[in-house]
């Protein structure tokens, strides 16, 4: 396939492929050293999101990363990579612990959103996305996110707001899914290809409105050879970013992060 | 998801639209939750409150404003702001214009400074009545620019929440400002200052998983439907019904995430109550004179 004749919905699809690399897959490429720590520290460790400390060099890194199965069994463990109230309170505390020691963050999205349920509700995931957000707004260290597939809504943002924000080229990122976006908003379920052209949910899309920095080309079909490739291409960003920030003293880290949320506008004077 | 059913709920409020008993158009309502027809004037002398079963009524911004404000304080934010129509949806802007004439609201949401019992604040109030209090670049703004007003002039902030979430007209622009106003927020926390959110019927999505839900002190008003996803959606994930009272003020009080359910009658003077307690002089800024 020619990527540059991909519909959005073909990018959607590519996005929601189950053989799609997944955050750990591009971890373990992207790092010399991973080593995966758990728990929430108030309940729970929940599995959708994956926590750890890595490195690249001499240099520690915090990573966060929403995780997708690679199988029926482990999607089934890992909640089909949708994260619960738990999930997000357990990156709180890797944050945390990241500022803590003044190790940079890393987070990697791919969700098809926060899950929906009762019991979510109840352990209150409108605040633990609040609360995520809310930490890494003020966090004294650089965040660098990468969106690899799916960035549903809030549950993508929830571990998004960072220095830096890349895409693959075939992710996508949005306020929801294509088909609930058209239920809603049409009233028609059915009408989600043309949704998806329309929500500006594409990696180019979002460079063009400024939310992201940098698009990472990919293939629309990756084989081990690319992938590799992907993950340098990725590594590089990351490597250039920390560098850059490194003359930053706190203060400015978090001003720098500020600024960029606060200029995307979408209003004008009149 | 959301809106539909708040919808439903809205059209069977507006008793000029469809009514089986021929009334003056304008001058009833008829309560959603016990049916009776009830003569507007007494509900609003009521604090928009059902005289016959107690049910709240969602409240107009000017309504509100008068029910919190006092009298003559309130002095508005002067921000002349539109939404550029980043999707470049056809029929948004038309709708928004058709709505202002309609409410006589600019936007989802109102804001500036006035006096609440003599205590001074900044405050933003939202309206379910424009596109269900949905959060826009303008309304994202709104909040963000009364956040930082309130860091600038060194006073309290209240919010009012009501909303379906994000606007889907304006797509990821709308999802971002749940980041805007929150990474706002994060400023208005180091100043120290103090943040009370209050929670109306309904309050979800976005607004929720953003600045409603981060207030150093949240209240609720009793009754009032708050979650972030919409039962509808999560019945159809889940394939089953929810319990009763499920994502009700008193579910959240329940389950950790209100402080306080207030009545609409004692709203006021719980605030401004909130509001001077904070004012007290904190260990460490007194010295040794901290009792005196």
């Amino acid at each position: 396939m020619d990527s540059n004749k991909l519909t959005a919905w073909d990018v959607v699809e590519i996005a929601r492929n189950p053989k799609r690399k997944t955050s750990l897959d591009y971890i373990l490429e992207i790092f010399d050293e991973f080593i995966e720590l758990h728990g929430d520290r108030i309940s729970t460790d929940d599995k959708s999101i994956v926590c750890g400390i890595a490195t690249i060099d001499d240099r520690s890194f915090t990573v966060i990363a929403e995780q997708k199965g690679r199988n029926t069994k482990e999607n089934i463990e890992r909640n089909f990579g949708m994260p619960n109230p738990s999930s997000y309170r357990k990156a709180i505390r890797f944050m945390k612990e990241a500022e803590k020691f003044n190790r940079p963050v890393i987070t990697f999205i791919d969700t098809k959103g926060a899950y929906p349920g009762i019991e979510a509700e109840k352990k209150g995931q409108g605040e633990a996305i609040a609360k995520s957000m809310f930490e890494m707004a003020k966090l004294k260290v650089p965040i660098i996110s990468i969106v690899i597939g799916e960035g549903s809504s809030g549950g993508a943002l929830a571990i998004g707001v960072a220095n830096k924000v890349y895409m693959l080229e075939n992710a996508v990122y949005s306020i929801l899914s294509p088909e609930g976006y058209s239920s809603i908003l049409w009233k028609d379920a059915s009408r989600y290809k043309e949704a998806a052209e329309k929500m500006k949910l594409t990696a180019k899309d979002l460079f063009e409105l400024g939310i992201i920095d940098d698009i990472i080309n990919e293939p629309a079909e990756m084989d081990e050879e690319t992938f590799t490739k992907v993950s340098d291409n990725i590594k590089e960003h990351i490597k250039k970013d920390i560098s850059d920030m490194c003359s930053l003293d706190k203060k400015d880290v978090v001003e720098h992060r500020y600024q960029k949320y606060r200029k995307i506008k979408g209003f004008m004077e009149v | 998801m959301i809106v539909d059913k708040i919808k439903k709920r809205e059209s069977r409020n507006d008793i000029t639209k469809k009514s089986k008993i021929d009334i003056p158009v304008g001058k009833w309502i008829k309560c959603d939750k016990c049916g009776e027809i009830v003569y507007k004037e007494i509900v609003r002398s009521n604090m928009n409150i059902c005289p016959n079963c107690g049910h709240y009524f969602r409240m107009h911004i000017g309504r509100r404003l008068e029910q919190i404000i006092d009298e003559g304080t309130y002095k508005r934010f002067e921000l002349k702001i539109e939404t550029t129509n980043p999707l470049g949806l056809e029929d948004y802007p038309k709708k928004l214009k058709s709505l202002r004439e309609k409410t006589g609201l600019e936007e989802a949401v109102a804001c500036g400074t006035g006096k609440i019992n003599g205590e001074e604040v900044v405050i933003a109030i939202m309206d379910s009545g424009f596109m269900m209090g949905s959060m826009g670049a303008v309304v994202g703004e709104k909040i963000t620019y009364s956040i930082e007003k309130a860091i600038e002039l060194k006073l309290p902030l209240i919010i009012f929440s009501v909303s379906g979430g994000a606007r889907m007209q304006e797509g990821i622009i709308s999802l971002m400002q749940m980041a805007k106003t929150t990474a706002a927020l994060t400023k208005l926390d180091e100043a120290g200052l103090l943040y009370i959110s209050v929670l109306t019927d309904p309050t979800y999505g976005g607004v929720t998983a953003s600045f409603a839900s981060l207030g150093d002190i949240i209240l609720a008003e009793p009754g009032a439907m708050i979650g972030f996803a919409g039962p509808r959606v999560i019945e159809q994930t889940i394939g089953e019904s929810l319990p009763e009272g499920f994502q009700t003020a008193e579910f959240l009080l329940e389950h950790g995430f209100i402080d306080k359910i207030v009545e609409r009658k004692d709203l006021k003077d719980t605030l401004s109550q909130l509001v001077k307690l904070h004012k007290k002089r904190n260990f460490g800024d007194g010295g040794k004179n901290f009792f005196n």
